[in-house]
């Protein structure tokens, strides 16, 4: 669905990430782990045209060279955000209704389809989405991204700051969206739950590649369990 | 006498509180101060000047040239000078905004000349009205109820219109809101109109009531209009109204009662800030930006 | 080889200073006057320049402050320059308070108290301006301008109000214009290499980071402003006692709007750029008067067009701020460039 090549990103006159190479198919979970600064956050940015990038990214068949991030959006490719970006000051339903700006007609439908997903959504569903707690919050995020019906759907961190039992009810609706048919993209620093539900994995390290491979297989890596999953 | 300085008050109040609107809604979303805002009043004023004592046009026609040349001037502005601009360091979109208000108040200068001109004000509003046992223009009683319905047609579109919706998301973050798939830009470009259009009323007001068009009448009144919307709370529609109506009965009432005060009539805005600058930086209605905007 | 750089350094600066000198005697001493006003005025705007590039450039604090603070050092150097007869005579509007006329100073202390009215003015502005987030320093400074030209207007007792004061002895030679000019050149130098010019261009470059990293930046915004402050004081007295006579209307804000237009045409931060960009400015405004007057186009004559020239500036600075931010210097001064043709470039 998405195939990158050669990505290079710079923040002024630093390079966060170093020429990398990675894809991901249809219907796939794919993961990008690694520490702190590696270059994950910056990737996903990249892929959306949000930073200065040099590379090849080939996206469901074009190249997305010169095309503004909302363009790609419209086209299919969506994020959910670090730290979830939900727009606070306004209500859980706005933040919907947001994110299925362009989308008049089907709107009332899929935010009803949201509603039953996320049931503790709906019942603050007037409320100023700054009220809610993380785990809710981060729900909003997804389901918002969700409004978008995109066919890949990138998040960046969605574990952080998250207790651990809401990090399990996130990364289990995750599982269920791409059995839903939708793509993941995944970018997290909890190496663990990221490898369990993923297909694939990718570590970025110092904004390089250093190891991918089938996600199951690197859970019993033994570099991978010192590094990443607390030896 | 003192209803009759009331009146007048928010007159010129609502006169601030137009202009303070586009300001505080240009600062919701971009953190920008839009030094030219001012100026696109006078622009307003002079568009209407044109439309009736040059083309020749029923008032109401030179109203809408004014409204709408203003509207897209302003949005002009943006796409030309400010929206290159979008990821630059501040400080250079400050100077650019200072560089389009000297270049609109010395190019109306060249046009027309920096003689004030005589706003020709339609007959119907000079008429003098009893009003609650005062006699007053027309106008100085129509500005407060014209402003009342434009701020409440503001406040419909911010709260109740899709539109409205992503401005005040954009105010939260403009890169989320091009995550939704919108062209942020766009809607950015759309707030330029919408103050553009209220500070281009505020130009008529101002021209039917000195009643003159000159090429600095911005520059005062958008510094005053610029303390107003800070003094209300930066960022809040509410705020920025609140704002004017409190700077323009000081001026009106003070000088009222003490009109040996007179020659500092123009002093109290600044003092006005100073002191919210002091005590309350976010603004009487203090709008915290973490948590919430407009 | 780094100890044969810092020489080389040290050599270049002596010699600087040097050459000016030498320069500011040849042109007293061999140009004609009008020569001679255009250098004492491209001198004092020097002066204004460097330390308007001081909060604009170095600190990053977008100000419109000269104006304001010219006017101060103009008028208490005025109060105190000119003769108690003169006075008697030119306060038309209302007699002046007594005390105005027994205020007397020399030309040193004149120019001192300018500087320390201004910087003090600028302290007592700082607080409210620089202990909140936000960028009211603008508006603040361009309401403080409005606000000095309104006093000097509404208290003709002390500042003969709108005719403003004339017959101040013209003491502005070049050699006070120009060797105070080096003055301020070489402070200015100093404070930005010190640990508080570091401490500015902290602030400047990610005020949060500074903050995070314990830089204390409101001492640094409010030094840099008072410095400046204290300059453009200095530059005002100065400008008195050359123009010989000043009223309100001078210090208006396409004083300021002129030097906002130097430092960025220079490069904002650096000093360098503000001296070459006073040069073009100057140079290139005496040149641009022929946009005020008549002209013949491509065969037609045109009306006079006052204003013209103040257009035509405007589309200039616009210009500038996209598509050339950097200016000539950008933020380099001439020491880094010659620093990088030695190590062969990079």
């Amino acid at each position: 669905m998405i195939s990158v090549k050669n990505l290079h990103v710079y923040y002024g006159l630093i390079e966060a990430v170093k020429g990398i190479n990675f894809e991901v198919k249809e219907g796939e979970i794919v993961s990008l782990i690694g520490s702190n600064g590696a270059g994950k956050s910056s990737t996903l940015k990249a892929l959306l045209n949000s930073v200065k990038k040099i590379g090849d990214i080939n996206f469901l068949g074009y190249d997305t060279r010169n095309h503004k991030t909302h363009t790609l959006v419209q086209h299919g490719l969506s994020l959910v955000p670090e730290g979830r970006k939900i727009f606070i000051n306004l209500t859980v339903e706005e933040n919907l209704r947001m994110g299925a700006f362009n989308n008049d007609e089907n709107y009332e439908h899929l935010r009803d389809t949201m509603y039953e997903l996320f049931p503790r959504i709906k019942d603050k569903r007037h409320q100023l989405a700054g009220t809610m707690s993380g785990g809710e919050q981060q729900m909003l995020a997804i389901s918002r991204a969700l409004m978008g019906e995109p066919k890949l759907l990138m998040l960046d961190e969605p574990s952080l700051g998250l207790a651990p039992k809401i990090v399990g009810e996130v990364f289990e609706i995750i599982m269920r969206l791409r059995d839903e048919g939708i793509t993941i993209l995944l970018v997290e620093q909890n190496a663990f739950a990221a490898l369990k539900i993923s297909d694939k994995a990718y570590v970025l390290e110092n904004g390089k590649i250093v190891m991918n491979g089938v996600a199951k297989d690197m859970i019993g890596d033994d570099t991978i369990r010192k590094k990443y999953l607390g030896g | 006498m003192f209803m009759q300085q009331m009146v007048n008050g928010f007159s010129l109040g609502s006169m601030y509180a137009l202009i303070a609107i586009g300001y505080t809604m240009v600062y919701g979303v971009l953190r920008l101060i839009n030094f030219a805002h001012g100026d696109i009043m006078m622009v307003g004023g002079f568009l209407g000047y044109f439309g009736i004592a040059v083309l020749d046009l029923p008032f109401g026609a030179a109203v809408l040239l004014a409204i709408v040349g203003s509207a897209l001037l302003g949005m002009a502005s943006d796409r030309v000078a400010y929206r290159p601009l979008r990821s630059a360091p501040k400080i250079s979109l400050l100077i650019t905004a200072i560089g389009v208000s000297f270049f609109l108040e010395n190019a109306f200068n060249v046009f027309f000349g920096g003689v004030p001109k005589a706003f020709p004000v339609p007959a119907y509003l000079e008429n003098v009205i009893d009003f609650m046992g005062l006699t007053m223009p027309v106008s100085a009683i129509l500005v407060p109820i014209i402003t009342a319905f434009l701020l409440a047609i503001i406040l419909w579109v911010l709260y109740k219109t899709k539109y409205g919706m992503a401005i005040r998301a954009l105010a939260f973050d403009v890169g989320t809101v091009n995550l939704m798939g919108i062209d942020a830009n766009r809607i950015i470009t759309l707030v330029f109109g919408m103050g553009s259009a209220l500070a281009a009323v505020g130009g008529i007001f101002w021209a039917v009531n000195y009643p003159s068009v000159e090429p600095m009448m911005g520059v005062l009144v958008g510094l005053k209009a610029f303390a107003a919307a800070v003094v209300g709370g930066i960022g809040s529609v509410g705020g920025a109204v609140l704002g004017g109506l409190i700077i323009g009965f000081t001026e009106v009432v003070v000088i009222a009662f003490f009109p040996e005060l007179g020659g500092y009539k123009d002093a109290f805005a600044f003092i006005f800030l100073i002191l919210i600058l002091l005590f309350k930086p976010t603004g009487i209605l203090g709008i915290d930006f973490e948590k919430s905007r407009f | 080889m780094n100890n044969f750089m810092i020489k080389k350094e040290q050599w270049l600066k002596i010699s600087f200073v040097v050459i000016t000198l030498w320069f500011i005697w040849f042109a007293n001493t061999h140009f004609d006057e009008y020569t001679v006003r255009i250098l004492n005025n491209i001198a004092i705007f020097i002066i204004l320049a460097v330390s308007y590039n001081l909060i604009n450039g170095v600190t990053g604090q977008f100000s419109l402050e000269p104006n304001g603070f010219v006017a101060i050092g103009a008028y208490v150097a005025a109060l105190l320059l000119v003769s108690p007869d003169a006075k008697q005579y030119q306060y038309a509007i209302v007699d002046p308070y007594p005390f105005v006329l027994t205020l007397h100073a020399n030309f040193v202390v004149a120019l001192l108290l300018g500087g320390a009215f201004a910087a003090i003015l600028a302290a007592i502005l700082s607080f409210p301006v620089f202990r909140v987030r936000g960028d009211y320093l603008a508006i603040v400074t361009l309401g403080f301008g409005f606000i000095i030209k309104i006093l000097a207007i509404n208290h003709p007792e002390v500042t003969n109000g709108s005719l403003g004061l004339n017959d101040i002895p013209e003491f502005s030679n070049l050699y006070w214009t120009g060797g105070i000019a080096i003055i301020a050149v070489i402070t200015v130098l100093n404070i930005i290499n010190s640990k508080f010019g570091r401490a500015m261009k902290a602030v400047r470059d990610d005020e949060d980071a500074a903050i995070a990293m314990g830089v204390n930046t409101f001492k640094a915004k409010t030094l840099a402003f008072c410095t400046s402050a204290f300059f453009e004081g200095v530059g005002g007295g100065l400008l008195a006692a050359l123009l010989t006579s000043i009223s309100p209307d001078l210090f208006d804000f396409f004083f300021t709007f002129q030097l906002l237009i130097i430092i960025v045409l220079g490069g904002l931060g650096s000093t360098t750029g503000a001296i070459i960009g006073t040069v073009l400015v100057m140079g290139g405004s005496e040149w641009m008067r022929f946009l005020d007057e008549p002209m013949h186009l491509f065969g037609y004559e045109t009306a006079a067009m006052p204003g013209m020239r103040m257009v035509v500036f405007s589309l200039i600075l616009i210009f500038i701020m996209l598509f050339a931010r950097e200016g000539v210097m950008g933020k380099r001064e001439l020491t880094d460039i010659l620093k990088w043709r030695k190590k062969g470039g990079k």
